[in-house]
């Protein structure tokens, strides 16, 4: 069966999504995904479909809930590399993807990561006093 | 000889959402659409076909490319032979869905396309047309 490689940096895991993906696919990417992100203790995670033709909605929610499902497993994540037809339409469609952070290309989604992970340990620092 | 100016394309499983998805991207080049224009057709494909497998227990994408004066565009219509839809209004609505989808299905292919119309009745199927032009 297809499956979309997740790839290990470190503390974090890149996804690149490059295949036009039926519904069954992206609902795989997720849990490959949550499970990577709790083998590697894994602090960020960054998706790249800077090839993707099209975000449809089910495309979208799976995006959201990979987002939502990092978080909540410790883990920050930032979509990068978004094409501005696919924006547009997205936009039009009625998609804003709330609670998605995103960075035009993977050198700033690295950067914003890494702002990220700083941030929540700096907060972590202050509760702990 | 001519390229075809009509066809169909089955929406039984998953696979063919995406050979649709496919199907429609190589319709709009031909036609010449901008990329922006393209994306909104493939997407608003998408969504229907989508509704017609999940919803409609499958169906057919008919394809057809259309002329009004000097605009040329293409004209899809998803045909199932599903439960039909109740209530058209309700389903209509931004963020309403009886499954489990984001609900911005039909809305959101609405505001993606030119022309729409929707045509179902409770126990008979659906049927969704749409037409960008170009």
């Amino acid at each position: 069966m297809d499956r979309i490689p997740i790839l290990r940096m470190g503390e974090f895991l890149l996804v690149t999504i490059q295949v036009d993906m039926h519904d069954q696919l992206a609902l795989k990417l997720q849990d490959d995904l949550s499970n990577a992100i709790q083998r590697n203790a894994s602090r960020g995670v960054l998706i790249d479909i800077s090839t993707l033709e099209m975000v449809d909605s089910f495309i979208g929610r799976m995006v959201a809930d990979i987002s939502g499902m990092a978080r909540i497993l410790g883990a920050e994540s930032v979509l990068v590399g978004m094409q501005p037809a696919v924006a547009i339409t997205l936009v039009e469609l009625g998609l804003s993807l709330p609670g998605v952070s995103t960075a035009l290309d993977v050198e700033r989604g690295m950067a914003l990561l890494r702002r990220k992970i700083a941030g929540v340990d700096s907060d972590v620092a202050t509760i702990a006093g | 000889m001519s390229q075809p100016s009509q066809g169909e394309a089955p929406l039984r499983s998953e696979k063919d959402i995406v050979l649709a998805r496919q199907l429609v991207r190589r319709l709009t080049q031909d036609l010449a659409f901008s990329l922006v224009d393209q994306t909104k057709m493939v997407t608003a494909a998408s969504e229907l076909a989508r509704n017609a497998l999940i919803y409609g227990r499958g169906g057919t994408m008919y394809w057809e490319l259309v002329q009004r004066d000097s605009f040329r565009g293409l004209k899809l219509l998803f045909a199932d032979e599903g439960p039909g839809i109740p209530d058209i209004d309700l389903a209509m609505k931004d963020g309403w869905t009886s499954g489990n989808g984001l609900g911005m299905g039909l809305s959101g292919a609405r505001r993606l396309v030119n022309d729409f119309e929707l045509d179902s009745r409770v126990g008979a199927g659906t049927r969704v047309s749409i037409t960008r032009w170009k």
